[in-house]
């Protein structure tokens, strides 16, 4: 009699694995396609740069990136300048993306004829679903002045041209929406105007950017310099803008007490106030080319 | 009695076998899309990790690939695909449930070339329709290839373009899918 009764247990239990295959099941839960990745968090910002300084954000591998920036006149000038625009310096640069976490860049200022460059790397790429949840980015980088020595009669070093910095940019990508950063930076300088002007330039910045849609963002950055020289009348630099993008372009839009489109000069020549209009509108634009068109191969 | 027990075990032991054996996947299937307007302008991209899942017994099958993995030829392209277009932070999977509804007509078992019809609904960037072709199953030494074309309307799937953009972009794309499936064990 057990036999029977097993028998059918038997039937039972063949029915049942037969029906645990019944129709409408999600097929892909079969392969474990349910469960969230590990993956990257890209994207932080539209550009590799906040506004005046670098972005957690670098450019992609093969990619050549032209930035044309443009700083007018202060617009506390009034209608005679045209609110500052018949003034304006500019720098013209070109990054170069060379691996997934490495960039470099090199431009020259028509302010002091100045050159620079500088290498970027990303040491932690923020992640989610595993990972850290932020990016550590540094930045090394230097400036040339090249004009011709104001004073002749006294002995002049090469050096003295130079300044170097660097960086380290802590930011993460919030949300969709938001990005923040911070970045603690030492400037030194070879040779400094007065003596009372640090050689070496302590300044800790903050930026982000609020995501309005799409193609639209919010930018802000500033700069909070810790042993300024006092006397010398410069601020802290401080950048407000859009960015906009278009297609192939990316628009940088930006009011800003800073001319200076570099890391000594805007962090040592910026001397507008906010607080007294002193500010001048400003532009980035940013054409990227992608220079290896690589063929990507599939399995 | 121990008979009966050794039949139970291996009866509930190979039917859970025969219906493994129905089931065939891959991870690493491709999908190719294409929207070029303007010549001067290839729009195109390759995933390389679609996930596919038939079941040859019912013909039902699925499809599921992660938007960030199109990978283009140009990295803006590729931003500005998961950033401005399919918004893929907010919709980051494409799926396909379907069927193929002459199933009959393909013996998975035996090698040769078979048409399939296949049914069944696409979910992209949050809006599913409904989308049927006729593709191409060739069975080969126990495995089984998939190979389909098939177009749909970004309109359909409320992908804005915008009108700088009109006439590098085409509102129909071309997908191609070829997925090489092996048994699920």
């Amino acid at each position: 009699m057990p036999s029977i009764r097993l028998q059918l247990f038997g039937i039972l239990f063949t029915l049942t694995s037969l029906s645990s295959y019944a129709q409408d099941e999600d097929l892909l839960s079969l392969v474990g396609d349910d469960k969230p990745k590990k993956e990257h968090v890209d994207y932080a910002f539209k550009s590799s740069r906040v506004i005046m300084s670098q972005s957690m954000e670098l450019i992609r591998p093969g990619v050549m990136d032209f930035r044309i920036l443009h700083r007018f006149g202060s617009i506390d000038k009034g209608a005679y300048e045209m609110f500052g625009l018949d003034n304006a310096t500019m720098r013209m640069g070109l990054d170069f993306g060379i691996t997934k976490n490495f960039m470099l860049g090199v431009g020259r200022s028509t302010n002091k004829k100045e050159f620079d460059g500088f290498l970027k790397y990303r040491l932690v790429h923020q992640s989610k679903n595993g990972g850290l949840p932020f990016s550590v980015v540094v930045v090394a980088g230097g400036t040339l002045n090249s004009l011709k020595w104001a004073d002749t009669t006294r002995k002049n070093f090469f050096t003295s041209r130079m300044a170097y910095y660097g960086q380290i940019i802590i930011g993460s990508k919030l949300s969709e929406s938001i990005t923040l950063q911070v970045m603690p930076t030492v400037l030194h300088r070879n040779l400094v105007p007065d003596f009372a002007d640090p050689s070496d330039l302590i300044a800790v910045g903050v930026g982000g950017r609020i995501r309005l849609s799409n193609r639209v963002s919010l930018t802000a950055d500033y700069l909070y310099r810790v042993n300024p020289n006092k006397a010398d009348g410069t601020r802290d630099p401080l950048s407000i803008g859009f960015d906009i993008e278009t297609g192939g372009h990316v628009f940088q839009l930006h009011f800003s007490n800073a001319l200076g489109m570099n890391e000594r000069s805007f962090l040592t020549e910026t001397t507008g106030q906010w607080g007294k209009g002193e500010i001048q509108f400003g532009f980035n634009i940013m054409r990227a080319f992608q220079i290896n068109k690589k063929e990507k191969k599939n399995k | 009695m121990k008979k009966t027990i050794i039949t139970l075990v291996a009866l509930a032991i190979t039917s859970s076998q025969l219906l493994a054996q129905d089931k065939y996947f891959t991870k690493t299937g491709t999908i190719f899309f294409e929207c070029t307007k303007s010549p001067l302008e290839k729009i195109e991209a390759t995933n390389g990790n679609t996930t596919c899942v038939v079941d040859t017994k019912t013909g039902n099958m699925q499809f599921a690939v992660q938007m960030k993995g199109f990978e283009f030829k140009r990295a803006l392209m590729q931003e500005h695909f998961n950033e401005n277009y399919v918004e893929s932070h907010k919709f980051p999977k494409a799926e396909f449930k379907g069927q193929v509804s002459n199933n009959g007509d393909i013996n998975y078992a035996k090698d040769g070339e078979y048409t399939a019809k296949v049914k069944g609904k696409l979910t992209m960037h949050g809006e599913t329709r409904d989308v049927e072709t006729s593709g191409k199953v060739s069975v080969k030494g126990g495995k089984v290839n998939l190979l389909a074309t098939f177009q749909i309307l970004l309109s359909d799937f409320k992908v804005s373009i915008p009108s700088v953009v009109s006439d590098k972009i085409s509102n129909t794309v071309n997908i191609k899918v070829d997925c090489a499936l092996e048994p699920l064990k």
